[in-house]
């Protein structure tokens, strides 16, 4: 079999210069690549080199189902009290909410009232008069995918509000956010923002009571006491607001920062159906006060002077310039349905980004030199021909990188390094194996294919065993430990090419062009 | 070509098996060194796995004053803080705060703290905050892939030789992954998911070796259907020695420039390879053959395949 098919040959003339073109584009300037059509791009460096923030962040999914009962048990209330039925003890107790109905004979009616509230819902009477209402696991899980949805629709409108280049946002297993953003020194404005539930409502106070009394502990049912955004002298530090949600925040269209008397506010318009409601608020209840409430915090609570009808407002509050800035980029890209948590964070600077491209690159150099110059001395030119199926073969590794979208990343880097010290290994088999057959007395077309033939078994179990462990790095490891199994992949997929029929075609040719009678090996 | 000569021994007749208690007690006291050492001092975590904070601060204005950011950032009361010196120019250092106790939240209060209490003056090049919930998975996820590693490699090797083979590779893995876990307990070297990426690494490589000698094993137990099972694996490492040492030279070079040359964060990786690549060379031939000696190859499906071979080929290809 040392006579190819020319469609081989055309096969592995294909392939090479394919990985020629492919790797080509690594040698342009960043400049110039930009203007490159996007298959001909260079490889996209991890955020360990080319500097940037990566940030882990989790939804609270325990306080969207919290939020979820705690509005079961708003409606609930609203529903009995629209129709006059007595209840008691009503309240949210570990996944369910149960209420009381006072009245035997109002009970049944009642039954099919809170029935009506929530169809995912399910609502068991008991013989007390207890009614107990529970979501199914489904509405749950449902409601939870739809809050982690949303969370990333949030997520990425914020980092897009802000301007960052080619950021990623990626969901990640059940409830987590995966945001990588390439450049960014110091992460800690968008952690600061993306800390931000920025969940905006409006309630009326609660003037039945005075934030004294219900600071000992006497808060009306159906209100609460929430703390008040900034600390300033002549401004209360609690107020008593009522639960319930004149208009939400999610009925906003637009917000800017802006100016008002010389001093930084936020200016908001409401859509058509938040207008309505704003508006009818403001005309029933001019007079009274109107607390802004911005995460369980009161920005402020002025008084209802006249119904506000245009729909649009100011908030004013004490605020900076940036901070101005900031709430109306909160309040331009919407709420989060629940808080995020940051559960890890990394960030390289890109100055020690570059020094580790430098550090990779003198490396894999200084590699590459030292494995080439001991092939030479051991086996002469075919341990040149040796080392041109390894230069093949970082060739198809850097295009197959490239062409993929694949990430390089300094473990990466060290996966490169590694792969040709690993690659070599494979013509090291070969070239002994025909030594071995070429002393037992072969001829040496039959040396060489034995050679081959023979090691090729030897050469794939090898490379089988190393995959199946870069295959569970790429299972389990994260960021950069992916990268650098990519890398291993990809040389070792790489290296049975070029290992094996490339460098073999290369032999023969030269072994025929030479006419020679037997193989330098001694 | 004579320097291959020089360079590649061949029809060597070195009776590596003779010398193999002498191995096994090596063997043994490398386990049980690593496992006491183990048991006893533990790892140096770093943050991927105990959680805490990273900070890699190269100040501005000149060498870093080592002794006044200790002062600073010890009054902080964030519990063990180490810096560390590193680099040619005095002006990195590498800031290590434990784990804080409580969530995520209290990790991120940390770090403003650290860089507020440094003020000025100080860049940052590496910041990396990895909270509670995170280390205690990917310390999950490292075990998992190693352990997983280990019975995806014995199977195919079982599934491509004997289950002798498939034994013998798993326990000469298993001792190289053993030892290197020992390793870097012992110096306490910083052990992260760099450290299990090499410690992968290292068990792929050292199986491809191991696969190396086997295959010559199988191969002479069809080729040589009277000789002895101690001679057959003598002659299988002698006959693989001159590739061994030559492979053993390239990844060694290579593993060589990286460590040197490859820079900071590379370094507890290509310290790890280094000893894989020893431990695992000596493991394919001290561990992973000589426990062969102890199975009995020649009997069900190998021998009936050595028969079948033989009468194929009309008899050994040696003359």
């Amino acid at each position: 079999m040392n006579h190819f098919p020319k469609w081989k040959i055309a096969l592995v003339a294909i392939i090479s210069m394919l990985g020629v073109i492919f790797a080509s584009p690594n040698m342009l300037s960043r400049e110039r690549a930009d203007q490159m059509p996007h298959w001909f791009q260079p490889v996209s460096l991890g955020l360990d080199l080319q500097g940037g923030s990566y940030l882990l962040l989790e939804v609270d999914t325990a306080y969207v189902f919290r939020e979820q009962l705690s509005s079961l048990v708003e409606g609930v209330r609203t529903v009995l009290r629209k129709e006059k039925v007595k209840y008691s003890d009503l309240g949210a107790k570990g996944d369910l909410v149960s209420v009381r109905i006072i009245e035997a004979e109002e009970r049944a009616k009642a039954r099919e009232l809170l029935r009506k509230i929530d169809s995912s819902a399910s609502v068991d009477a008991k013989d007390d008069g207890t009614m107990v209402l529970k979501y199914s696991d489904v509405a749950v899980k449902a409601r939870k995918a739809a809050a982690i949805e949303q969370s990333l629709e949030i997520v990425r409108r914020r980092i897009d509000e802000l301007g960052t280049r080619e950021p990623s946002i990626q969901r990640q297993g059940e409830d987590r956010i995966v945001v990588q953003l390439p450049g960014v020194k110091d992460p800690d404005r968008i952690k600061a923002l993306l800390g931000k539930t920025a969940k905006l409502t409006f309630h009326l106070l609660d003037d039945s009571t005075s934030a004294d009394e219900a600071a000992k502990g006497r808060v009306p049912p159906g209100s609460m006491l929430l703390p008040s955004a900034e600390k300033e002298r002549g401004m209360p530090e609690t107020y008593v607001v009522r639960k319930r949600i004149e208009v939400g925040g999610d009925m906003l269209v637009d917000s800017k920062a802006t100016y008002n008397e010389g001093r930084p506010v936020v200016s908001f318009r409401f859509n058509a159906a938040g207008a309505k409601k704003f508006g009818d608020a403001t005309r029933e209840n001019a007079g009274k006060f109107l607390a802004i409430v911005l995460d369980d915090k009161v920005i402020s609570a002025p008084r209802i002077n006249e119904p506000i009808l245009g729909g649009s407002g100011i908030i004013s509050g004490s605020f900076s310039v940036q901070q101005a800035q900031d709430l109306s980029l909160l309040l331009r890209a919407g709420a989060l349905p629940a808080p995020l948590q940051v559960l890890e964070e990394r960030t390289v600077g890109p100055d020690l980004g570059a020094d580790s491209i430098q550090a990779g690159a003198v490396a894999s150099l200084l590699g590459l030199a030292l494995v080439v110059v001991l092939m030479i001395i051991v086996y002469g030119t075919l341990g040149a021909l040796a080392d041109l199926a390894m230069v093949l073969n970082l060739i198809l590794l850097l295009a197959s990188l490239s062409a993929l979208g694949a990430t390089l990343t300094l473990p990466g880097i060290a996966g490169v390094v590694l792969t040709m010290g690993m690659a070599v290994d494979a013509n090291v088999l070969i070239y002994e194996r025909m030594r071995e057959e070429q002393r037992n007395g072969r001829s040496i077309m039959s040396a060489i294919q034995a050679g081959y033939d023979r090691a090729f078994g030897t050469i794939f179990d090898a490379h089988v065993t190393t995959l199946v462990a870069a295959a569970l790095l790429f299972q389990f490891g994260s960021g950069p430990i992916r990268g650098f199994a990519v890398t291993l992949t990809l040389g070792l997929l790489a290296s049975l090419f070029t290992a094996v029929l490339v460098n073999r075609i290369m032999v023969v040719s030269w072994v025929r062009w030479r006419r020679l009678k037997s193989l330098p090996l001694a | 070509m004579q320097l291959i000569d020089r360079f590649l021994p061949h029809g060597t007749h070195y009776d590596f098996i003779r010398y193999r208690w002498v191995a096994f007690c090596v063997t043994a006291v490398l386990i049980l060194g690593s496992f006491t050492s183990i048991a006893v001092k533990g790892f140096n975590f770093g943050i991927d796995f105990a959680g805490g904070i990273l900070v890699e601060a190269q100040s501005t204005t000149g060498p870093a004053d080592l002794h006044a950011m200790r002062a600073t950032l010890g009054h902080l009361g964030l519990g063990e803080v180490s810096l560390q010196e590193f680099g040619t120019t005095g002006r990195d250092v590498m800031i290590r705060v434990q784990r804080q106790d409580g969530d995520e939240k209290a990790q991120m209060s940390a770090l403003t703290k650290v860089k507020a209490s440094l003020g000025e003056g100080y860049t940052y090049r590496r910041v990396e905050i990895v909270g509670p919930k995170v280390g205690g998975e990917l310390v999950r996820d490292g075990v998992w892939a190693v352990v997983l590693a280990l019975a995806a490699i014995a199977m195919y090797v079982w599934f491509r030789f004997e289950w002798q083979f498939g034994v013998g590779a798993l326990v000469s893995t298993f001792h190289d992954v053993i030892t290197t876990f020992g390793l870097f307990s012992i110096t306490g070297l910083e052990f992260n998911l760099t450290t299990v990426a090499a410690i992968l690494t290292i068990a792929g490589y050292s199986v491809n070796d191991t696969v190396v000698e086997y295959d010559r094993v199988r191969e002479n137990l069809r080729k040589f259907k009277s000789m002895s099972l101690y001679d057959l694996l003598n002659l299988a490492v002698n006959e693989t020695l001159a590739r061994t040492i030559l492979t053993v030279s390239t990844v060694f070079v290579t593993v060589l420039a990286l460590l040197f040359v490859g820079g900071e964060v590379l370094r507890g990786f290509s310290i790890a390879m280094l000893w894989g690549l020893i431990i695992g060379t000596f493991s394919s031939i001290y561990v992973a053959m000589p426990m062969l000696i102890y199975f009995n190859l020649r009997t069900g499906k190998a021998a009936e395949e050595a028969e079948t071979a033989e009468s194929a080929e009309g008899g050994p290809a040696t003359p």
